[in-house]
C-alpha cells in the first residue's frame, strides 16, 4: 500500500516570546529576544541569572485550582499549546478526538518541579509528606497521559526523551503512524519547563550555558565568535498532523506538509557530537531521501544553532557534508538566537518555524550574528529576516545522548 | 473543639490547599461525586488533615468515609 501524505493543519505554542502563535511569529520575524533575568526563583546562589521564561501565563487562572494543581508547569503549557493546536486546525477543542488520534510529546526532562518538591519533602518531613499526586507529575509522560485526558485523545500514545531531539523525533514519529495509515491524525510537539537552580547548577557545571548576564539578549549567538553557551528556555509547542485526505475531506487549512523525516545516533560521546558531524549529517540525508529530495532544493534551514561552541561548529561541518557545493546557498538560520533553547521543546518550536517561513514566505534571522566564527562560514541570516520564496525547509535536532532528528517540510 | 468548628477548617483546607469551591463544600457533600477528589486527592486530603490537627489517620479508619460530614466526625472523634 502506498503510503499517505501527511499535512499540518493546526499549530498551537506557548513560549517565551509570546502566548500565541502569530505574536511568536511577528517577533521572531522582527528579530525579538525572548531572553531576561530569570524571575522564577532567587538565583542568588547561581552564577547563571538569565533564562527565557514564559510570562503572563497563570495556570490556576486559566485551568482553576483543584485542576491546574495536579500537573506540573510542562504539563500547563502542554495543555493551552494542544488546545490552540486542535482549534488552529479547525476543530472543537471540547469535543473527544477519539481513537482515531494519537498523542506523541518529546521532552528533556519531565516534571522538574515537581520532582524538586517532592525530594524537598522527603528530605525535611519524611515519607507521609510527600505529596500522592508526585509520580504523576514527574513521570516524563505526566503531559502526555494528562493532555490524551483533556481532549480525549485514544489512538496511540508515547513519550520520547532523546533530549534536545525529542520534539523533532516526535513529530517525526507522528508521521510514520499517519503515513502508514495507524491513524488519521496526531498531535504532537514538544514541552519543558526546567529552569531551576538545579538545572542551571548541573548544565552550568557542563559548561553548556551562555554566562552573559549583564546583557540577557545578546547572550544567545549562534555561530558568532563571541558565543559562550545556549540559554535554558521553557515553552510547548503542539501541531495538528493528519493525513492529506482527512485534512480535505474536512477542508482544513494546510501549513505544509511533513515530507521528509531522519533520526540517526552517534553513539560516539554522550555530550560531543560525533567528529565532523557524522551522526547529524547521516539524519539530514536520511530525511531527504524520505522526501526523495536533493539538498539544492532545500531552501531554509532551521538549524540546531544552541550558541555553544562545539555545536554550532560542528552542525556547520554536517550541513556541508550533507549538503556538499548547494551548502554555500541555502539560507540557514537559528531561531534559539531569540527563544533560547526549549530543550525537548525545540523540534517542535522551529518545526513551527519551517511551517510558518513556507506560509509567508520568509526566512527568521540569527540575531546577534555581529562577528561571525571563521568556522561557521555559511549564510546564517544575521540579524534581519529575509523575504524568500520557500518550498521546502529543513528543521535540525541534535540531543545530549548522540540522538539526531532531522524533518523537512514542504509548501505542496 | 466542636463539631461546627472542625466543619470550618476541614472546609477552609478544601478550598485553601486544594482548590475546590466554597460554595460546594457542605457537611453533606460526597466527597468524590461533589467535590471531585479522586484517590490520590484523598490521600492529599489525609495529609492536610494530619498537619492541622496534629492527628494520624490509618487508612482503614478512612475507608467508609465517603462524605465531608463523615470526615468531620472522624476528626472530631480523634481530637
Amino acid at each position: 500500500m502506498s503510503k499517505k501524505r501527511v499535512v499540518i493543519t493546526g499549530l498551537g505554542t506557548v513560549n517565551p516570546l509570546a502566548l500565541n502563535l502569530l505574536e511568536t511569529w511577528k517577533k521572531l520575524c522582527d528579530g525579538d529576544s525572548g531572553i531576561g533575568e530569570i524571575t522564577q526563583f532567587d538565583t542568588s546562589n547561581v552564577s547563571i541569572k538569565i533564562a527565557g521564561e514564559v510570562h503572563g501565563f497563570d495556570a490556576e487562572e486559566i485551568f482553576g485550582k483543584q485542576y491546574a494543581r495536579k500537573l506540573d508547569r510542562a504539563g500547563h503549557l502542554t495543555l493551552q499549546a494542544t488546545k490552540d493546536a486542535i482549534e488552529d486546525a479547525g476543530i472543537d477543542s471540547s469535543e473527544r478526538l477519539g481513537p482515531n488520534c494519537g498523542i506523541i510529546i518529546g521532552t528533556g526532562i519531565g516534571g522538574l518541579s515537581a520532582t524538586e518538591n517532592a525530594v524537598r519533602v522527603y528530605d525535611e518531613r519524611g515519607e507521609k509528606r510527600v505529596s500522592p499526586l508526585s509520580i504523576t507529575q514527574i513521570m516524563p509522560n505526566s503531559s502526555t497521559g494528562q493532555t490524551s485526558i483533556k481532549f480525549g485523545i485514544e489512538g496511540p500514545s508515547s513519550t520520547i526523551t532523546t533530549a534536545c531531539a525529542a520534539s523533532a523525533n516526535a513529530i517525526g514519529e507522528a508521521k510514520r503512524l499517519i503515513e502508514n495509515n495507524f491513524v488519521d491524525m496526531v498531535i504532537a510537539g514538544g514541552t519543558e519547563s526546567a529552569t531551576s537552580g538545579m538545572t542551571i547548577s548541573a548544565f552550568s557545571q557542563s559548561r553548556a550555558l551562555s554566562s552573559r548576564n549583564s546583557d540577557p539578549e545578546k547572550a544567545s549567538r549562534p555561530f558568532d565568535k563571541d558565543r559562550d553557551g545556549f540559554v535554558m528556555a521553557e515553552g510547548c509547542t503542539m501541531m495538528f498532523l493528519e493525513s492529506e485526505e482527512s485534512a480535505k475531506s474536512r477542508g482544513a487549512n494546510i501549513y505544509g506538509y511533513l515530507v521528509g523525516y531522519g533520526s540517526s545516533t552517534d553513539a560516539f560521546h554522550i555530550t560531543a557530537p560525533s567528529e565532523g558531524g557524522i551522526g547529524a549529517s547521516r539524519a539530514m540525508d536520511q530525511a531527504l531521501e524520505d522526501a526523495g529530495l536533493s539538498p539544492d532544493k532545500i531552501d531554509y534551514v532551521n538549524a540546531h544553532g544552541t550558541s555553544t561552541k562545539i555545536n554550532d561548529v560542528t552542525e556547520t561541518l554536517a550541513i556541508k557534508r550533507s549538503f556538499g557545493p548547494s551548502a554555500e546557498n541555502v539560507s540557514i538560520s537559528s531561531t534559539k538566537s531569540m527563544v533560547g533553547h526549549l530543550l525537548g521543546g525545540a523540534g517542535a518550536f522551529e518545526s513551527m518555524v519551517c511551517l510558518m517561513s513556507i506560509k509567508d514566505g520568509v526566512v527568521p534571522p540569527t540575531i546577534n550574528l555581529d562577528s561571525p566564527d571563521e568556522e561557521c562560514d555559511l549564510n546564517y541570516t544575521p540579524n534581519n529576516s529575509i523575504e524568500k520564496d520557500i518550498s521546502y525547509a529543513m528543521t535540525n535536532s541534535f540531543g545530549f545522548g548522540g540522538h539526531n532528528a532531522v524533518l523537512i517540510f514542504s509548501k505542496n | 473543639m466542636e463539631v461546627n468548628e472542625v466543619f470550618e477548617k476541614v472546609k477552609n483546607l478544601f478550598v485553601e490547599e486544594l482548590g475546590i469551591d466554597e460554595d460546594k463544600v457542605s457537611m453533606e457533600s460526597k466527597l468524590e461525586e461533589d467535590l471531585e477528589i479522586d484517590s490520590l486527592g484523598i490521600v492529599e486530603v489525609v495529609m492536610a488533615f494530619e498537619d492541622e490537627f496534629g492527628i494520624e489517620i490509618n487508612d482503614e479508619e478512612l475507608s467508609d468515609v465517603e462524605t465531608v460530614g463523615q470526615a468531620v466526625n472522624l476528626l472530631h472523634s480523634k481530637i
